[in-house]
């Protein structure tokens, strides 16, 4: 089971949060404005990468709130974690000295 | 039967050749689908110049690490289509192939725990009727004498109140499948070049022209992308996204045991599905872990709770030992079914998304596939699969034919 920290309660078991895929996926300003490859770009496509992923996190089993975090794909290694008003941090400075050799 | 019974098998069933410069077809990926989509490449499109580039062993991603359940009680049109597809030319393979890959058409309870369980259970069965899919409901007790060791009683915290049975489904020896399209598809002049990774794609301006590996570079018109897990990867190297999420899917078998199992029961309801593969082990799986993960590995409380759900169904597993776990990486579509098609790079195809459920279609995936990448159009099949429905709408949602018990 990963152990999650919390910004605001904490390291706790993963059995108390919920994912939410994604990070910084920011509502369209104007839906009504975008073609309709836009919308679907918006609605059904998310990045996927094999390596540090910027991704939410809800502490849904504690403070309820929702936070943001990087964390490697491959190693399931938590890099960061940060509130969803912190702007997203470097991830290129974030690989760990195990996954920066890692192969893709 | 002449060859192939386990056992019996000689030393090489396929050669072990160098890949050779250009190729009139190229599939990425050695798993199930990529062998079949080679097999039908080569057999319904008379192309045999082709290889199939896989990253390391010969099916030793999802192809080794499955369930081994094949059905085809889906909801839709579309997808009782191809998956009954796939489950007639299952009963032909056999034969075909000349290899006997244990292949036990011994059904399948899809079983119901809720009142809407039920109302969407029959449903499906009515569904699956009008489009030629053998399905029955059945009421507990019925359920009770297809699988005696299922507890049927009231007095447990979702207690079954009946089930879906496709009597024409079941379970294969998954490694033994992939053997068997490996050597006839050696046997057609496919190359088959194992510890070859794809590390990019050569493009003449939007079209294709062939592949960057480990063990050189390629030329191709005609490339297919099979690869499962590592789809979007293989997609972000060519240069677009695709709308699915790659997650661990772990699945765990227990020692061996005398058969007292005799089909496969799944439960969307509780998650846990399990069957007895024909050596005696017990066969499980559950759902998805919810993070996105390349890592073949996942948590262990997903483990603890499709043990709980199993010991409520099967309070006779009470004592048994568990053997093994693994892991695999199921890539995901938000509608749960998979996508066979064009990409935005011309002469470039994929076959992805199959989520937790690709092993059942096989077949009919890669004779979809092979279709599409001889002929540049789709098949009637996988017509209905392209990447386009996210932008029309016409969205394929499986959730509760497929969801998490696949």
């Amino acid at each position: 089971m990963l152990q999650i920290e919390c910004p605001w309660c904490g390291l706790r078991d993963e059995t108390e949060y919920h994912y939410g895929g994604q990070a910084h996926v920011a509502y369209p300003e104007d839906p009504s404005a975008l073609s309709d490859e836009e919308w679907a770009e918006y609605l059904f496509f998310r990045d996927n990468p094999k390596g540090p992923f910027a991704e939410r996190w809800v502490h849904s089993g504690g403070c309820r709130k929702w936070f943001n975090a990087v964390r490697d794909t491959r190693t399931y290694e938590f890099l960061a974690v940060y509130t969803s008003n912190d702007p997203r941090p470097d991830i290129s400075s974030l690989a760990s000295a195990d996954t920066a050799g890692a192969t893709a | 039967m002449s060859h192939g019974m386990p056992g019996e098998h000689p030393e090489w069933l396929w050669r072990d050749p160098d890949p050779k410069s250009s190729y009139d077809a190229v599939v990425i990926g050695g798993g199930g689908h990529g062998l079949a989509t080679a097999y039908y490449l080569a057999k319904n499109h008379g192309m045999t110049n082709i290889a199939i580039l896989e990253k390391g062993w010969l099916a030793g991603g999802n192809m080794a690490r499955n369930t081994t359940i094949i059905r085809s009680n889906y909801l839709w049109d579309e997808s009782a289509a191809i998956y009954e597809h796939a489950l007639k030319l299952w009963e032909e393979l056999p034969e075909e192939l000349d290899y006997d890959f244990l292949f036990s058409q011994r059904g399948v309870l899809n079983l119901a725990h809720s009142l809407g369980d039920v109302r969407d259970s029959v449903r499906r069965v009515e569904a699956n009727r009008l489009n030629g899919v053998d399905a029955e409901w059945l009421t507990a007790e019925e359920v009770a004498k297809v699988c005696p060791i299922i507890n049927i009683s009231e007095d447990v915290r979702y207690p079954v109140l009946g089930a879906t049975f496709q009597p024409r489904a079941g379970i294969a020896k998954h490694d033994h499948v992939a053997w068997a399209f490996a050597r006839a598809c050696d046997a057609m002049g496919v190359d088959i070049i194992q510890n070859c990774e794809v590390t990019g794609f050569v493009k003449d301006g939007n079209r294709v022209t062939g592949v960057e590996t480990t063990r050189g570079r390629i030329l191709s018109d005609t490339v297919g992308m099979v690869a499962a897990g590592h789809s979007s990867v293989l997609a972000e190297k060519a240069g677009f996204r695709l709308p699915v999420q790659s997650h661990p899917l772990q699945a765990l078998v227990s020692e061996l045991y005398e058969p007292v199992h005799p089909t496969v029961v799944m439960s969307n309801y509780v998650h846990v599905y399990v069957s007895q593969a024909h050596k005696g082990e017990l066969v499980m799986g559950a759902g998805i872990d919810q993070y996105n993960g390349y890592g073949q590995r996942g948590s262990f409380h997903v483990i603890e709770h499709q043990m709980a759900a199993a010991l409520e169904l099967f309070p006779i597993f009470g004592r048994a030992h568990l053997l093994r776990t693994w892991g695999g990486i199921v890539d995901v579509c938000p509608d749960a079914s998979p996508i066979i098609g064009a990409t935005p790079v011309d002469g470039l195809y994929v076959n992805a998304g199959w989520g937790t459920g690709g092993f059942k279609a096989t077949p009919a995936a890669g004779w979809a596939m092979a279709h599409t990448m001889a002929t540049g159009e789709s098949h009637e099949l996988n017509k209905p699969f392209g990447l386009e429905r996210f932008t029309t709408g016409h969205l394929i949602d499986e959730h509760g034919a497929a969801g998490v018990a696949h």
